[in-house]
């Protein structure tokens, strides 16, 4: 009986945390956790724009109908989410299952898209207005002046929010265990299971691999964000 | 060119345009003078819609700016603004800050467009900047890239708001000098600033406002050798000789 902590149980089952049991089964592990974030974070990107920009409308209703969204997904916990869709994509694909894959990946968008608007909206909130009266004193149309004038500069002011939400999401992907998606804590949980006694080695492994991951990804933000300060014209 | 019928306009509880009416002829230039606060950046603004109106009427080059059918959009490509503030794209450069609305909108090629947008550059006395950054601009510069972004769309009006009060004082000179030289092709100007100088030697017409009422209007010879309101008086006074 070894007393210390004994991390061969790591060593051992290496590939299966990254890659879960593929060939032989469907691909899980860190692989998977980052594939989850990655496809949510392309969809979520567009869904947050999207949200973002109805926020800014200048219809009301429309304005006020999106706030209204936005602020219900935010009043709700993730995990409510991913349970949401579990049994809701289902029903709306008419009884036939979804892949559980999509059932996370379709959650994690709905709910990042959700704070992403806010990100989207604080953006372009902070481009000067004299910038938008400048584009439209030169004819371009409303639309256009999103287009080519406020959006690139508001875009560059938000990657490291972006990446910071990013962050977030790859952290999120762990919930996505309670509906038995196998990326990385599900692997670690089968393995624990398997193996019984060393629940402290492998959970500290996870939480180093997370950490790792998340810590590459901040740091990526903090250098973006002096790289993009922005060259104040005025 | 431009008429002002009637005009009022409130911010809340503030009547900042007053029952204002005016007729700026083509190929004049107006220079619209006053003490801070009296109206005369809402009324130029108020030319292409910056800030609507609650009553009265503006007829811009023969268009009803309240009139539904009046597409602001076109009109507004009609009407070159330069702001105290400059307002370049930060993330252009100076020829393409120049060349985005004639693309978009007048449909110019990218050849077309960054040729006419260097032929303005030299005019304004800038052609070796093309591709900076306003960043990497003084602020007479960017005033002046900012002018000449405002002409690449071929405007019949040209409105100043303030275009000199941002700049330290040797770079005026500068800016007004491209202002003067549009001034003799004939273009019709309004000019909102305290540069009495410019008003002087340049102007047609010189309007006094304060409280958003139009006290004077008069030739800058009348209106300098002889203001008739005292409120005009006493601002000359101030903006002429400031320490007595």
């Amino acid at each position: 009986m070894n007393p210390g902590l004994d991390f061969s149980v790591i060593w051992d089952n290496l590939t299966h945390f990254f890659i879960g049991t593929y060939p032989n089964g469907p691909i899980g592990g860190i692989i998977l956790t980052l594939y989850l974030a990655f496809v949510a974070l392309i969809l979520s990107f567009f869904g947050g724009l999207i949200l973002g920009l109805l926020c800014v409308s200048s219809h009301r209703l429309i304005r006020y109908a999106t706030l209204a969204v936005v602020n219900t997904i935010r009043g709700i916990p993730l995990l409510m989410v991913i349970f949401w869709m579990f049994y809701l994509l289902p029903a709306l694909l008419g009884g036939h299952s979804a892949p559980e894959n999509w059932t996370v990946i379709a959650a994690l968008t709905i709910f990042t898209s959700a704070y992403m608007s806010q990100i989207v909206q604080a953006g372009i909130d902070g481009i000067p207005k004299g910038q938008t009266e400048a584009a439209l004193s030169t004819g371009l149309h409303p639309w256009q002046s999103m287009v080519y004038v406020i959006l690139p500069q508001a875009l560059r002011n938000m990657i490291p929010s972006f990446v910071n939400q990013f962050v977030s999401m790859i952290k999120d992907t762990s919930l996505a265990f309670i509906v038995g998606v196998s990326e990385l804590t599900h692997v670690a949980t089968q393995i624990s299971n398997r193996t019984m006694v060393y629940p402290t080695e492998i959970f500290f492994f996870v939480a180093c691999i997370y950490f790792v991951i998340c810590f590459a990804f901040t740091s990526l933000s903090r250098w973006l964000e002096t790289r993009l300060a922005w060259r104040k014209a005025i | 060119m431009i008429k002002f019928q009637g005009v009022h306009k409130w911010f809340k509880d503030l009547h900042v345009l007053n029952d204002v009416n005016l007729h700026v002829k083509q190929g004049d230039v107006l220079v619209v003078c006053g003490p801070s606060g009296s109206g005369k950046s809402t009324l130029i603004r108020a030319v292409n819609k910056l800030e609507p109106i609650q009553k009265g009427r503006i007829i811009v080059d023969g268009k009803d700016l309240s009139d539904a059918k009046t597409d602001i959009n076109q009109l507004r490509a009609e009407i070159g603004f330069v702001f105290q503030q400059f307002n370049l794209y930060p993330h252009l450069t100076a020829l393409k800050n120049i060349t985005l609305a004639p693309i978009k909108i007048r449909k110019l090629s990218r050849q077309e467009a960054e040729g006419q947008a260097t032929t303005l550059l030299e005019r304004v006395g800038l052609a070796d900047k093309r591709d900076a950054y306003p960043a990497q601009l003084s602020g007479g510069q960017q005033q002046r890239v900012a002018i000449a972004r405002s002409l690449a769309m071929k405007p019949k009006i040209m409105l100043f708001d303030e275009p000199t009060s941002a700049l330290d004082p040797e770079m005026i000179g500068e800016v007004l000098q491209v202002m003067q030289g549009l001034a003799h092709t004939g273009m019709t100007l309004m000019v909102v600033t305290h540069e009495m100088g410019f008003a002087r030697e340049v102007a047609d017409r010189v309007v006094f406002m304060d409280y958003g009422v139009i006290l004077e209007e008069a030739t800058p010879e009348e209106f300098f050798r002889n203001p008739r309101h005292e409120r005009a008086q006493l601002f000359l006074k101030e903006i002429l000789s400031p320490m007595h």
